[in-house]
């Protein structure tokens, strides 16, 4: 299973996140996991939300640049050590990680652990393979 | 008909007629030197007084050695030998780094450097009529002003296109249908691999001969350029010191450089030990400049390693002929053509507060052209966490390079010990280029 | 000094009789020798040899920038190549560059009219010169070097850029000329004070500034911070690079070396002469060039001109700054860049037109800096920062290839570039003060 994560373009401007953010929330969208990607000039804004057909086009019709892209969602127990355990599978088998980013999810004791990867497909088998919890789009929206 | 020779008489004369050219020549370099402060104090302190003790070449040896050090201790007069009125040309290597020399020229010298350059032009088969497409960078660096007086001289039509933007290069090679051109190896296969991207190849071009020059290559690069383009290859020895281009010059049998022996006495030490060696015994060149008054040069150690040969050559020319270069007596880096001390590098680093102790750099083929990768660790002290901070970082070590090295680095910054530590002497450069 | 005393003080009315023999040899010469021009005299019903006064100029037709990349690249030349010995070339509007070609004469010719320059800046012969003006293709550089070898000046050929270095030479070897862009100038005043170098102590007395329009105020500003004369320099590849006009230390206009770039002024849209002291569009014909002579060439300069004797005593007559252009053209740095060719890229990056903007400053320390906004379109956007800096890059460097000039590239929000009636403003010119 892969989530559709949304990506959006920010200028490096005052109020440009609580724009989106604002935009999101008062139609009901929710944010599950999100995070920036920083440069002199520009950001790119990543987040995994509960509705992101419905986030997307919100969003293109506001005149965002933004997109859609694969990324994967794995459960890790929420302990020291949670995350070596799952990096330590991706190494070994080769996988290459684009960027990853993190989130606490407040009414679990897993933490939520957002990967994009050079392939999506591999990587899925591998984690599968090894057992490890993948998060699917239903549990997002049900979160 | 064509001329084969540009100076018929000079290029072929018998080698004692040669030598006595030379002793003339080098009378008048001692009485030119003996007028600058440098060569005043150093010469009477090797008890030469006047030009009247040199009577045959072998006298030579009882010169001493000029060496890069003394250039620039004696920075910026020290070896001028005529008023400022006459010098009508300043070429100097001013940095921003480490101390600049420099290099006079009068009216006369810009005269006879172009002469010799254009005896190097001819020598190859090129001449007027040919358009000739000049890709060195012009400006204080020689290579560029150096090829364009000599081809301006030849009569050969000259496009001034300066070195680097090589889509518009590849257009003026193409609108203009350039049969010449003279640039560095590494950016003549560059050059290739953006012609062949673009669609109809080499189809369109008029190209038959380059000049090579700047940077040392092997004879299997020169077969490479030559096969590429379907073109003759030439290769060029000079530098700046010695005016630039034209102290020594492949011609049509490509079969190692003629040294304008008229123009410069030529040597090949041994560099430990300053004795002069045999024809065909590789060792320092050494070079003295008879052509220049404004700031004569006297056994001038260049640094470059290489041998000669006085075998006669099939062209006529008598000139003796001096081997590919071969290396370095020091650690000096050649990077597209661009003379780069390690000492440099480290200088511009150093200033720069966010950078920790450590770095090291490493020199890289990307396809034809090198490539210069900066490793550098950060100054933990200095970092803020905030990734650009990082960036900015990088660009100021990037622009702070670019603009005193003329070279576009890839700089990679590391965590404090990442770089490794080696006991005793670091080892700051990794050049992984295939050796020539 | 006035380099060629002879001429440049000539007596107006015989002036005319040189400019009259002149142009009838002109019109022989480029009726015979470019098949343009016959082709052009012939549409015209012109009979070369009906050409006799300096007067009658206005009976032949004008050439435009358009008739010359048309023509590219050997349409214009009036000599066989083999005649040719140096090309210079300038990147166009959109498609092909302008091109340009010098006979051994014609070197003289650009040599001789920059010697005058330089002597009528103030230079003397036994001064040295720092020419930071880009060597190369662009003609700033050699051309400054060629009147400089003229002269018998002492020539440092720094060429631009590098400005740590261009200020360690000023003090090792105290030139007191300095040619470079005038926003140059300001940009390393700025440097020298970074560095602990007070410009006011500089060895540099007398500044040949051009290549780029530049103000009265401007000139105060560089004359206070490096305690020197600022003089202006106009020229354009076409005519012959630099060497058209130059101030003398009078600054009261520049004066044009009109026995042989003879100029008119007219109202571009009605092509007619216009009154001396009235603002128009600078027309230069080319009177003894033998490479690529040009007729009545529209330079798309806005100036007037002034036929009053100076007090240097120079009779030629003067032009003023540069006011304006007649088209879209912005010069930074000594580059010509047009919106076209911006477009060109862009399209040829994406194979779409995204919205884009040309801004131009000089607020960083006087050097003009020009920054291309872009609008980030969904095609063009990845959520991978790597991808966007590359797709940057690739802007970056595709103007350069096309325009010559390294340009800032910043990416912006959708619909964030103003649009006036649908079309966006192009451009923003923030110089002009």
């Amino acid at each position: 299973m892969r989530l559709k994560q949304i990506s959006v373009f920010l200028e490096n401007k005052k109020g440009r996140l609580q724009d989106v953010c604002s935009l999101l929330g008062s139609n009901g969208i929710n944010m599950r996991a999100l995070t920036i990607a920083e440069t002199e000039s520009f950001g790119v804004l990543r987040m995994v939300v509960d509705k992101s057909d419905q986030a997307i086009d919100l969003l293109r019709k506001n005149d965002f640049a933004a997109n859609v892209t694969d990324v994967v969602a794995v459960e890790v127990e929420d302990k020291p050590g949670g995350l070596a355990g799952i990096l330590k599978i991706i190494s070994d088998n080769d996988v290459n990680i684009e960027y990853m980013y993190g989130f606490v999810e407040k009414f679990s004791d897993k933490a939520l652990l957002v990967f994009r990867f050079e392939d999506t497909d591999h990587a899925q088998r591998i984690l599968n393979e090894n057992g490890v919890s993948i998060v699917a789009e239903k549990d997002i929206q049900g979160l | 008909m064509t001329e084969k020779f540009w100076n018929k008489e000079i290029e072929t004369a018998p080698r004692d007629q040669i030598e006595k050219l030379q002793v003339q020549g080098l009378k008048k370099v001692i009485q030119w030197a003996l007028d600058t402060p440098f060569y005043g104090k150093k010469l009477k302190k090797s008890e030469i007084n006047s030009p009247d003790d040199f009577n045959c070449i072998a006298d030579l040896t009882k010169l001493p050695f000029t060496t890069k050090d003394d250039l620039r201790n004696n920075f910026p007069r020290g070896l001028l030998a005529v008023d400022m009125s006459e010098v009508v040309r300043i070429h100097s290597s001013s940095g921003t780094t480490g101390i600049p020399t420099v290099i006079y020229f009068t009216q006369d010298d810009v005269n006879r450097w172009s002469d010799i350059v254009a005896r190097s032009i001819i020598a190859t088969g090129a001449r007027k009529g040919d358009i000739f497409q000049n890709m060195m960078t012009y400006g204080l660096f020689t290579g560029g002003l150096g090829l364009h007086y000599g081809a301006e001289k030849v009569g050969m039509t000259v496009i001034p296109v300066s070195s680097g933007n090589t889509k518009r290069q590849v257009q003026i090679m193409k609108d203009f249908q350039s049969t010449v051109v003279h640039a560095t190896p590494s950016y003549l296969m560059h050059l290739h691999s953006v012609i062949e991207q673009s669609g109809p190849g080499l189809a369109g071009l008029a190209l038959r001969k380059t000049f090579v020059g700047a940077e040392p290559h092997s004879e299997n690069t020169r077969l490479k350029i030559e096969e590429m383009f379907g073109i003759d290859a030439y290769n060029s020895y000079g530098l700046s010191e010695l005016n630039g281009p034209g102290v020594a010059f492949e011609c049509e049998f490509k079969d190692s450089m003629h040294v304008w022996e008229d123009a410069y006495i030529v040597e090949i030490i041994d560099p430990a030990t300053g004795q002069q060696l045999p024809a065909g015994e590789e060792g320092e060149v050494v070079l003295t400049n008879l052509i220049r008054q404004a700031t004569p040069l006297i056994r001038y150690r260049t640094r470059d390693l290489a041998y000669l040969t006085n075998e006669p050559c099939r062209c006529g020319r008598t000139h003796q002929r001096l081997s590919r270069i071969t290396g370095r007596t020091d650690d000096m880096l050649i990077i597209n053509g661009v003379n780069v001390f390690p000492s440099q590098i480290e200088e511009i680093i150093m200033q720069i507060p966010e950078v920790g102790t450590n770095w090291q750099i490493c020199l890289d083929k990307d396809g034809a052209l090198d490539k210069l990768t900066v490793n550098v660790e950060i100054y933990s002290k200095m970092f803020s966490g905030d990734a650009s901070q990082i960036e900015k970082l990088r660009s100021r070590i990037k622009e702070e390079l670019r603009a005193s090295i003329v070279i576009n680095p890839i700089v990679r910054l590391h965590e404090p010990g990442f770089l490794p530590v080696s006991e005793g002497k670091a080892k700051r450069v990794i050049d992984n280029r295939p050796k020539i | 000094m006035i380099w060629n005393e002879q001429i440049e003080c000539m007596d107006p009315q015989q002036l005319k009789g040189v400019q009259s023999e002149r142009l009838a040899k002109l019109a022989e010469y480029v009726y015979s020798n470019s098949p343009f021009y016959q082709q052009r005299f012939d549409q015209h019903k012109i009979k070369p040899d009906s050409i006799k006064t300096i007067e009658q100029i206005t009976d032949l037709p004008f050439t435009t920038k358009i008739d010359l990349r048309d023509n590219y690249p050997f349409g214009m030349f009036s000599v066989p190549q083999k005649g040719i010995t140096e090309i210079h070339v300038s990147s166009g509007t959109t498609g092909n560059p302008t091109v340009v070609g010098y006979t051994k004469e014609d070197i003289k010719l650009w040599s001789d009219v920059m010697a005058r320059a330089l002597c009528c800046a103030g230079a003397e012969p036994d001064d040295t010169i720092q020419i930071a003006y880009g060597y190369g293709l662009f003609t700033g550089g050699l051309g400054f070097h060629y009147g400089s070898l003229e002269m018998g000046l002492t020539t440092i050929p720094a060429s631009s850029g590098q400005t740590k270095r261009q200020l360690k030479i000023m003090q090792d070897f105290k030139p007191r000329i300095l040619a470079c862009t005038p926003s140059y100038a300001l940009y390393m005043a700025e440097q020298a004070k970074e560095l602990g170098i007070d410009p006011r102590k500089s060895s540099w007395k007398i500044g040949i500034f051009g290549a780029e329009p530049w103000s009265d105020s401007m000139r105060d500003e560089i004359e206070n911070l490096w305690d020197m004369l600022a003089t202006d320099v106009y020229g354009l590849s076409e005519i012959i690079g630099p060497g058209v006009a130059q101030e003398c230390p009078h600054k009261d206009g520049l004066h044009i070396f009109s026995d042989v770039f003879f100029p008119e002024i007219i109202d571009p849209a009605t092509d007619q002469p216009v009154e001396p002291g009235q603002d128009g569009e600078l027309v230069i014909t080319t009177l003894t060039k033998q490479g690529i002579p040009l007729i009545r060439y529209r330079t798309r300069d806005i100036v007037s001109m002034n036929i009053e004797k100076c007090r240097c005593g120079r009779t030629s007559p003067r032009i003023s700054k540069i006011k304006g252009r007649t088209d879209d053209m912005i010069i930074i740095r000594g580059i010509n860049l047009f919106p076209s060719q911006i477009e060109e890229v862009l399209l040829s990056i994406e194979g779409t037109q995204p919205h884009y903007q040309i801004v131009v400053d000089r607020k960083e320390h006087g050097l003009d800096m020009v920054q291309v906004q872009v609008e980030i379109e969904e095609q063009l956007f990845s959520d991978e920062v790597r991808k966007l800096n590359e797709l940057k890059a690739k802007i970056q460097n595709g103007i350069e290839g096309v325009v010559g000039l390294r340009v800032d590239v910043k990416l912006v929000e959708p619909k964030t570039i103003v649009r006036s009636e649908g079309k966006s403003k192009r451009v923003i010119d923030k110089r002009k003060n």
